[in-house]
């Protein structure tokens, strides 16, 4: 009996062996496929079974897990949500993660190797490592007085943007995009909660997931002309101080510059007039400053083309943190990004290589229109740069990395992007731009800040065409305020604003009218807060 | 002073001793590994969780040193292991269903792993009677048409009673009495283990005789098999019938498929003769074939392994069942373990349905994953081939065929419930021996240890020593 025992034997090894490979098939070949199906709930309990770390500002969680008694152990919560939402972003197990959530995840959830080392021991035990924090850059009171200026006299929050920067370090001390979102809601455990809000915010017209002070792409109008500024002042061969006088008429025909008679009344004209048809100084030549305060348009076309060239104010914008110009249909400009502050910046850009060559174009390029677009982030890094002797510092939104004991993983060091402007020459664009708001001609009287002692603010308004035409009428300007704060001649904060669409009296709207006060409201809050983050 | 020569034979039972010692010392590391995940902390549990394997292991270990010395050292520690790191996994299970109830603001109160202590003192309990009582395993052939009898009975039992006492789960396979579940058909497995084997050793000069040929020469080389005389026919139908008739009671596709595999191995073990395997096998075949046509749950379950990740039709929808779920459930814990696994008390078994009977190789493969998996199966493959090797061994058809057959039983059983768990095959419902909570599983599993660990003692036991007697005491 002994041969059919040892051939059952030999039987029973070939249908172990089949187990032993399919068992590799289940648990090695199909691994990845099972842990990662949409079926498995383990893949989010083990995500949610362990507290994410907080995400701080100036000593205050503005994203935290909290404990639950259901499934998944630990929600996260926005306690500002509306306020912080464009920086902390939602946590969401259906629509995944945005913002610092997204950008700063490894550290928050335990999963980065620098936080190997403090979880060993946790490890050993089989327990869920816990997260690590993230302490931004933001200062409380910047950021709160940006969000509520943003609201209108109507009492509606009013689409846009602002950012602040602290010149000296690159620091963000405040990032507001509105109207916001609540993040809360996305974040939620109840399915239907998070559906309901995503496929709201997904249909509102006004985009309020849009970060647009790092996403969207807006022309900067007359903010541009600080760039042109910088380059006339910069340009060796036009010998050009503040106090120059450059051509100022009333209407600048790009392609015959000894014209100077006035636009006609035809929008396909190529000539170039003031805003609302205004005389510069004497109709005919105006010192620099001057024309940056009164913000003339046709001093700048004449600089643009007839002193300066495309190329010259490409290189002076790719200083001041642009892109290269691009050839050809308008590239992806957010895509790759052109900085992570950890969160992506889209890139800035002067437009196309043609719009630099071409006489009718670059005088338009000149007041930052035509294809000029840029970043609430960058309009602020340019007034940063001026504020901070022509240097300019990256942007950066995380102050410092910390291990779940707190102990520091990282802490952000200030870097210098470039040298924008020679700081001599800088600190003649700074008192021009002091001008646009202290001069009795300046747009931008409205930012100066009085009640407190040692403050010089500094900036340049704009107000930028839309190009959009609804029902053959073009939508409001968007109004914009670039600009600083100086304390005791040392620079305190630079900060950007944008209003799309006027926000203020439909077409009446201007930078000056509109965005001026809500940076002034962010720079005096900021100085009087003390600053700091 | 001389010894015999044949008294040199080592008895091992040192070597019994320690290895018993490392299966607690393993025991003990899954426990504690098991309360620190899940509390943070090594409680005072731990001392009953080790004091299971403890002296489980002790107790058998001393009646096997007195009533079977020359027993295969290796059976036992394999067992103790076993039983221990299901008790662990047990208990861990518990902990994870008592937290899922309460994240959903039920309670939890009816933990397994406390009832399993009471199974295997039990299942110990009858190991010792079964191993006392019986000394020489001969003695069980003289018993083996009141035993068919018993193992019949126990099959029978669960149909004559009413389904308020014998269904669960749509099976009725069940005698539940007093808050106590027993499944007869595990005990019923050994006993018509016994009487198959005592029955063929009779019958099969006959069944052996070659009936017509089926195949061809080459070469004057004949390539076939003879196929069995049609009047001997008669065991393997019987065989047949009965499992089909297990089948139609019970809805039990893993009973039957284990009687009719043991019925045919034992078959063509008595006879060496492979006709008995292909008929066996044909007859299968068209068993199962019929059950398919007949049962909707055997459809379901086919429908379940061909297509797990299909969606549900508006018919299951509109019912709320999902038939293919507990298998997808499976295969998530199985493929998130890995190759490394989540760790012991780390992973979500609980996520499975019945994971601590039915599915109990999933809750390992998740949380000691592949290389721990393996492990276990290989003690699995020891304890077979150590079974294997004793029939081998021993000296009397009886005890071969009973070896064989309660190896092949474990190695059977063991192959269907991983098959199943893992989708190689369509999933039957069995439990995993040793391993699997449940009583008559634990129990029965017991039982078959006994009586492989005599049959290894007559088969390692020299010639000239006789088997034990009760009240023999062995001279020093």
């Amino acid at each position: 009996m002994n041969r059919p025992i040892r051939r059952v034997a030999i039987a029973l090894g070939v249908l172990f062996a089949a187990i032993f490979v399919n068992l590799n098939f289940v648990q090695v070949v199909k691994s990845d496929e099972y842990r990662n199906h949409v079926g498995n709930k383990r893949v989010l309990l083990n995500e949610y079974a362990s507290p994410r770390g907080q995400i701080v500002v100036q000593g205050t969680a503005i994203a935290l897990s909290k404990q639950t008694s259901d499934e998944l152990k630990y929600l996260r919560t926005y306690p500002q949500g509306e306020l912080y939402a464009p920086v902390t972003g939602f946590y969401s197990y259906v629509y995944g993660r945005s913002g610092i959530e997204e950008s700063e995840d490894k550290v928050l959830s335990g999963d980065d190797p620098r936080l190997f080392g403090t979880q060993l021991g946790s490890l050993l035990t089989g327990r869920n490592p816990k997260g690590g924090s993230i302490q931004l850059t933001l200062n409380k009171a910047a950021q709160a007085a940006a969000y509520s200026a943003m609201k209108g006299a109507d009492g509606k929050m009013r689409r846009g943007a602002v950012v602040a920067l602290d010149p000296t370090t690159g620091a963000i001390l405040a990032a507001v995009s509105t109207p916001s979102y609540d993040p809360n809601e996305l974040s939620s455990h109840n399915a239907n909660t998070m559906e309901r809000a995503w496929s709201k915010l997904n249909d509102n017209p006004a985009k309020p997931m849009l970060n647009r002070a790092f996403n969207e792409l807006y022309a900067p109008g007359s903010v541009f002309k600080v760039i042109v500024s910088a380059a006339a002042l910069s340009d060796p061969a036009a010998k050009i101080t503040p106090d120059t006088r450059v051509p100022a008429p009333n209407g600048y025909w790009p392609f015959d510059p000894k014209k100077t008679s006035a636009c006609p009344n035809d929008p396909t004209s190529s000539c170039v007039k003031n805003f609302d048809g205004e005389t510069c100084d004497n109709g005919k030549t105006a010192t620099l400053a001057f024309a940056l305060a009164k913000s003339c348009n046709t001093a700048f076309a004449a600089l643009a083309v007839d002193k300066l060239g495309g190329q010259r104010i490409a290189d002076q914008a790719k200083l001041f943190g642009f892109g290269d110009p691009y050839t050809g249909d308008p590239p992806d400009l957010c895509h790759p990004p052109a900085l992570n502050v950890p969160l992506p910046v889209c890139t800035s850009t002067v437009g196309s290589t043609g719009d630099l060559t071409d006489k009718g174009s670059l005088s338009h390029t000149s007041f930052g229109q035509q294809d000029v677009r840029i970043t609430p982030l960058q309009a602020a890094m340019i007034s940063a740069a001026v504020a901070n002797n022509g240097s300019l510092m990256k942007p950066y939104l995380v102050a410092k990395e910390l291990s779940p004991n707190l102990s520091t993983l990282s802490q952000t060091e200030p870097t210098q992007l470039s040298q924008a402007l020679d700081p001599d020459l800088d600190t003649d664009l700074q008192e021009m731009m002091e001008g646009v708001v202290t001069a009795p001609e300046g747009t931008g009287g409205a930012a100066r800040i009085s009640d407190i002692p040692g403050v010089v603010v500094g900036g340049k308004t704009g107000t930028a065409d839309t190009g959009i035409f609804v029902n053959g009428k073009e939508t409001p300007p968007h109004a914009w305020f670039s600009g600083f704060a100086l304390q005791n001649g040392a620079p305190k904060i630079a900060v950007a604003v944008i209003i799309e669409n006027g926000g203020v009296n439909g077409n009446e709207t201007t930078g000056g009218l509109a965005a001026a006060p809500v940076a002034k409201a962010v720079m005096e809050a900021y100085l009087k807060s003390g600053g700091g983050h | 002073m001389t010894v015999p020569a044949a008294l040199k034979i080592p008895t091992r039972r040192g070597s019994e001793l320690l290895m018993l010692v490392f299966a607690v010392l393993l025991v003990v590391a899954a426990e504690a590994d098991v309360e620190a995940t899940r509390d943070g902390h090594i409680s005072s549990r731990l001392i009953t969780y080790a004091a299971v394997p403890i002296v489980v292991g002790l107790v058998t270990h001393l009646v096997i040193r007195r009533v079977a010395p020359y027993a295969d050292p290796l059976l036992l520690p394999i067992v103790v292991l076993l039983n221990g790191l299901g008790l662990v996994m047990i208990h861990r299970l518990d902990l994870g269903l008592k937290q899922q109830a309460a994240q959903s603001g039920d309670t939890f109160n009816n933990p397994a792993a406390p009832t399993q202590v009471v199974w295997t003192a039990i299942g110990v309990a009858l190991f010792i009677v079964l191993i006392v009582l019986i000394r020489d395993h001969r003695v069980l052939q003289r018993y083996a048409y009141t035993l068919a009898l018993a193992g019949l009975f126990f099959l029978v039992l669960p149909a004559v009673l009413p389904a308020s006492m014998s269904e669960v789960n749509g099976a009725r396979i069940w005698i539940r009495v007093a808050g106590f579940s027993i499944q007869p058909g595990e005990f019923a497995k050994i006993l018509l283990t016994i009487f198959g084997a005592a029955y063929l050793v009779a019958k099969r000069d006959v069944l052996s005789l070659a009936g017509k040929r089926v195949g061809f020469s080459i070469r004057s080389r004949f390539i076939g098999f003879d196929l069995p005389r049609g009047r001997d026919f008669g065991p393997l139908l019987l065989a047949w019938l009965l499992c089909i008739a297990v089948l139609v009671r019970g809805r039990d596709l893993g009973t039957s498929l284990m009687f009719f595999g043991l019925f045919v191995v034992l078959l063509y073990v008595a006879t060496e003769r492979a006709g008995w395997v292909v008929v066996g096998i044909a007859l299968f075949a068209v068993g199962a074939y019929l059950a398919y046509q007949v049962f909707g749950t055997v459809q379901t379950r086919v429908e379940v392994w061909l297509h797990p990740f299909a969606p549900l039709t508006s018919a299951q929808l509109a019912q709320g069942i999902d038939p293919g779920y507990q298998l997808r459930q499976s295969l998530f814990s199985l493929g998130t373990g890995g190759i490394f696994g989540s760790g012991l008390g780390n992973g979500h078994p609980e996520l499975v349905p019945l994971p601590a009977t039915d599915f109990i190789v999933s809750a390992f493969g998740e949380e000691i994953g592949l290389f721990g998996l393996v492990g276990i199966l290989v003690l699995y493959a020891l304890f077979v081939v150590r079974g294997i090797a004793s029939a081998l061994a021993v000296r009397d058809a009886f005890g071969k065929l009973l070896a064989m057959g309660l190896s092949f039983l474990v190695a059977l059983q063991l192959f269907v419930v991983v098959a199943g768990v893992t989708r190689l095959l369509p999933e039957t419902g069995l439990t995993t021996p040793f391993l699997s909570y449940g009583g008559s599983s634990l129990i029965g599993s017991y039982a078959l240890l006994a009586l492989l660990l005599r049959v290894s003692d007559a088969a390692r036991r020299p010639a000239t020593v006789p088997p034990a007697k009760a009240k023999e005491t062995v001279p020093a």
